[in-house]
């Protein structure tokens, strides 16, 4: 019975320890949980990429479901979803899309959206980075799921698949009452 | 191939001019020295293993020049980390605080240690008992008998 013990202590010690490890091989260091999900969303006021003359707020994003998407011209992977948000413009009709043209030129976003379609309902212009920070953005893409009442559901950190918002974003949001919820 | 040459230099002279801390100076040499220890302990969340001070990232030179423009209007360091904190997480700071989320963090290289410890006192202590152990009449008799035939012909086995 000792004997046994001493053999399979240190085994069992072995597989706790590999078992670690092998979860933390599945995580992904560069998605850093947002300390901003479940908390109202940053004031801010830009001017619209569409027309600098125009300005949009965060009151833009109250009263509708929204997916904030951070996303610049020069970046590949925004490139990579920009299918995808075509696809969800088209038949995700209760969810706005609201983009965040995020440290770009002007110039060149509007060419994007003019060669590849635009999905997005309006485009905030943030060229220096100034509202970036304020909602803790590090890099694009990144897809802010915004409830009804201004707070943030769920934060998607890198491109949107083809089964990101079934499996991923959908989850938080109830669409009938248009609050974010806990996935069951 | 001077073309060439001028087109090579060029290249490494984009390379190389990358960002500095130089164009952050304030007019208190003291409050220069405060930023410059204040980026080392905040992390860059794009290179996540290099300070804000160390790393060339885009984002990281956008952190550097709020963190600049706080420090100009007079912002404490604790109201400068809160503001990091409140916008990217614990993440930011090289040194987490301590609160449930990171007590494996702080405490578990030291539980860690404390076992590595006690297995370590248990070998020693079972060894030193087996050493000193007395040798029962039964087997005193047979390492007689050994180290006879040891003396003896020495032709077996």
């Amino acid at each position: 019975m000792k004997t046994s013990l001493r053999f399979l202590l240190p085994l069992g010690l072995f597989i706790g320890l590999a078992a670690l490890l092998f979860y933390g091989l599945k995580l992904d260091p560069r998605k850093v949980p947002s300390p901003l999900v479940g908390k109202p969303v940053p004031q801010f006021v830009l001017p619209t990429l569409e027309d600098p003359d125009r300005t949009v707020s965060d009151a833009d994003l109250r009263g509708k479901v929204s997916l904030v998407n951070v996303w610049a011209s020069w970046c590949v992977s925004c490139r990579a979803e920009h299918a995808q948000l075509m696809r969800l413009s088209r038949t995700l009709k209760e969810v706005q899309i609201f983009g965040l043209n995020w440290k770009d030129r002007a110039e060149d976003a509007l060419r994007m959206l003019r060669l590849s379609g635009n999905p997005y309902v309006v485009n905030a212009y943030d060229p220096e980075n100034q509202v970036g920070i304020d909602w803790g953005v590090y890099g694009a893409p990144e897809t802010f799921l915004v409830d009804q009442r201004g707070i943030i559901c769920y934060k998607q950190i890198g491109p949107i698949g083809p089964d990101t918002w079934e499996q991923e974003l959908a989850p938080w949001i109830d669409l009938k009452t248009r609050t974010c919820r806990e996935p069951n | 191939m001077r073309l060439y040459l001028l087109g090579l230099l060029a290249l490494f002279s984009s390379v190389t001019a990358a960002y500095t801390l130089e164009q952050f100076q304030f007019d208190d040499p003291k409050q220069t020295l405060q930023f410059q220890k204040l980026i080392e302990e905040l992390r860059c969340l794009v290179c996540q293993n290099e300070s804000l001070a160390s790393s060339q990232a885009d984002l990281a030179q956008d952190l550097r020049a709020e963190v600049y423009e706080m420090m100009q209007s007079g912002k404490s360091r604790e109201e400068i980390v809160d503001f990091l904190v409140a916008r990217y997480g614990d993440f930011v700071l090289y040194d987490p605080p301590l609160k449930p989320a990171t007590y494996p963090l702080w405490f578990g290289p030291l539980l860690l240690g404390i076992l590595g410890l006690l297995i370590w006192v248990r070998v020693i202590r079972s060894k030193k008992r087996a050493a000193d152990r007395e040798l029962s009449e039964a087997e005193r008799q047979r390492l007689q008998e050994l180290l006879q035939d040891a003396d003896g012909d020495g032709k077996q086995a």
